[in-house]
């Protein structure tokens, strides 16, 4: 079996490692609004049924064009010492809470997040807080309580490990990962 | 056949001593000593075994005393004689060097024990101000050279050492995609270091029973969430106490040990709960929308002192519970967190934020004196040496999670770094880890 031959079988998954691969040593931030295999996701996606879950991200089918599907931004951030979800997010949760009403065998694990600042079981608590405002956003938009699950890390799992204040602001999180 | 057993007892002993190297050992570096720290002399303790000696004696005595930034230890190659006994001491040889103190010391097999003199002479007083003799097994040398450290730091401090005493801390290993938690206990040299746990998933706020037998932690093994184990040491045998939806945090036992207080958000927000442990029964005693956390206790058990941002940030209350009265304790600054109480109760010492920055801060409760101990950064998780006269903590230290010590007074700062990874949520052990009892 040559080179070739594997390559040709194993084909756009070998590429969707690479660029999987790729995504996640990436240092650099892309932010909710730019899912990195955005157009992998879009030359594969032959007819889009209902959202689907690809590696804890969902994928939906666009709301403006027949036929294209989007990848869901999954996380979103917050201030220091503050559970409050940023206006800037808003349009993104919308559609979170639009395709888990929709689906109601879809679940959603919100993960709370703080940065390293403050004490540890402090952050737990506030990362908890962040994910339950999430959640309530979600549910007020349509979701139902028992599809979603909250979990706090607190600042256990940092996104960026820099001690800094641009660090900081990424570590300040919510993710929403799908199963 | 004695011999025999002797020989495993010093197998056994080098080979966990080698399995124990591959983990991190920390290192620690005086960062702050007394510019007046007393100048001692430990002389090369006489060993009488026939094989070479595991470990020094004098070496560990001698890096104990100066890592605890009150001693000199004058180098052994400046001495000008190894005295064995008392008659052997030429008090102008050692004048001329400035030495204050001489400890010298004996090493001989008792049966399948190991029997340890030591002495200490007073160059000023030119005579033996301690003098004592105790046994142990051949693997508690280092336990032994430990306690010499003690006695002579009491003996010239008034005040008892530390060294006895061991610290757990946990260690993280960043990977490209993935972390390793370890939690480790060491002795409070930084060696000797054991594993109890390792896990791909979170560990933290662990903690000690009073007697030193069991610990308490948080860990999120299970699925990624969190679950409030109970482990004893000694048989590694260990059982979940909590793993309610939500929160299962900052677990802390009572000071008779049959209670724990800890954190769950079952019931909508984190509030403190108290676990009796033989029966398991939960009761909750603070109900509040606020966040309630970091539960701790005062020594008398009466009352508990925890985080709060009911008042808008966090703060230190304290809660009565006889009535469930609750009193603010903190009021300086917008951010104190993670708060004890020293065991006289006179002070808390705590996580405070001052212009941004995260240090360790002493409060007298008596005037209301606050007083911030450290010029680090990012500074959280004090926990208390059983001796209530030094705190350790984690720290940032280039760009590295380490460990660094305080004493109460702030006068003496050290760091721990690790020999490698992060390293953060010290707890100092409740009492000393083996103690001797002087042969008369």
């Amino acid at each position: 079996m040559n080179f070739h031959r594997i390559q040709r079988l194993l084909g756009t998954g070998l590429s969707a490692i690479f660029l999987v691969g790729c995504a996640s040593q990436e240092p650099e931030y892309t932010g909710p609004s730019e899912p990195i295999e955005e157009s992998f996701v879009e030359e594969q996606t032959a007819e889009p049924v209902g959202p689907r879950v690809e590696s804890g991200k969902l994928v939906v089918s666009s709301s403006d064009s027949m036929g294209i599907s989007e990848t869901l931004g999954g996380i979103f951030l917050f201030d220091f010492d503050q559970a409050v979800v940023r206006r800037s997010g808003h349009a993104e949760l919308d559609k979170h809470a639009s395709a888990l009403s929709g689906d109601r065998y879809l679940r959603a694990r919100l993960e709370g997040h703080a940065d390293e600042r403050g004490t540890r079981e402090y952050n737990l608590a506030l990362g908890e807080r962040r994910a339950n405002a999430v959640r309530a956003y979600l549910v007020a938009q349509g979701a139902s309580n028992s599809q979603i699950e909250v979990i706090s890390y607190g600042e256990e799992k940092p996104f960026n490990t820099m001690h800094n204040e641009s660090g900081w602001a990424q570590n300040r999180r919510v993710e929403i990962v799908y199963r | 056949m004695v011999k025999k057993s002797v020989l495993r007892i010093l197998l056994v002993f080098v080979s966990s001593s080698f399995f124990t190297n591959t983990l991190a050992e920390l290192r620690i570096e005086i960062t702050q000593g007394l510019d007046n720290a007393t100048k001692i002399a430990i002389v090369p303790f006489v060993w009488k075994g026939k094989r070479m000696p595991p470990v020094k004696i004098d070496e560990i005595v001698s890096a104990d005393l100066t890592i605890s930034g009150r001693f000199e230890a004058i180098d052994q190659a400046q001495m000008l004689s190894y005295p064995e006994e008392e008659s052997q001491v030429f008090v102008r040889d050692w004048r001329m060097l400035g030495v204050e103190y001489l400890v010298f010391g004996r090493i001989e097999p008792d049966g399948v024990m190991v029997k340890l003199n030591f002495e200490m002479f007073d160059i000023a007083k030119g005579t033996t101000v301690l003098s004592q003799s105790i046994l142990g097994l051949p693997n508690e040398l280092r336990d032994m050279a430990h306690y010499v450290s003690d006695q002579v730091y009491k003996e010239v401090t008034g005040t008892e050492g530390a060294f006895s005493t061991e610290i757990m801390y946990v260690t993280v290993e960043e990977n490209a995609d993935s972390r390793l938690f370890s939690l480790n206990i060491a002795d409070s040299d930084g060696r000797n270091v054991r594993q109890i746990l390792e896990s791909d998933e979170p560990l933290l706020s662990a903690t000690w029973s009073p007697d030193g037998r069991f610990v308490s932690y948080v860990s999120f093994e299970r699925e990624g969430r969190p679950a409030i184990y109970l482990h004893e040491l000694k048989s590694n045998n260990r059982q979940v106490l909590t793993s309610f939806s939500g929160l299962n945090g900052a677990p802390a036992f009572s000071p008779d040990g049959k209670k724990i207080a800890l954190v769950l958000s079952k019931d909508g927000n984190p509030d403190i709960y108290i676990m009796e442990l033989q029966s398991r029964k939960l009761r909750r005693v603070t109900r509040h929308y606020g966040i309630d956390t970091e539960p701790s206790w005062s020594a008398d058990g009466e009352s508990i002192i925890f985080t709060s941002n009911r008042g808008g940030q966090p703060q230190i209350y304290q809660l009565r519970l006889e009535d469930f009265q609750i009193q603010r304790l903190t009021f300086e600054g917008d951010y104190n967190a993670k708060a004890s109480l020293l065991r006289d109760g006179s002070a808390l010492v705590m996580v405070h934020r001052r212009e941004g920055v995260f240090h360790i801060a002493m409060l007298d409760l008596r005037n209301g004196r606050l007083n911030v101990l450290t010029e680090t950064s990012l500074d959280e998780s004090p926990s208390v040496a059983p001796n209530g006269s030094l705190v350790i903590y984690a720290t940032q230290y280039r760009g590295e999670g380490i460990l660094a010590t305080v004493s109460v007074d702030g006068l003496l700062k050290f760091r721990l770094p690790s020999s490698s990874g992060d390293v953060r949520e010290p707890a100092w052990s409740p009492k000393t880890k083996k103690s001797f009892n002087p042969l008369d």
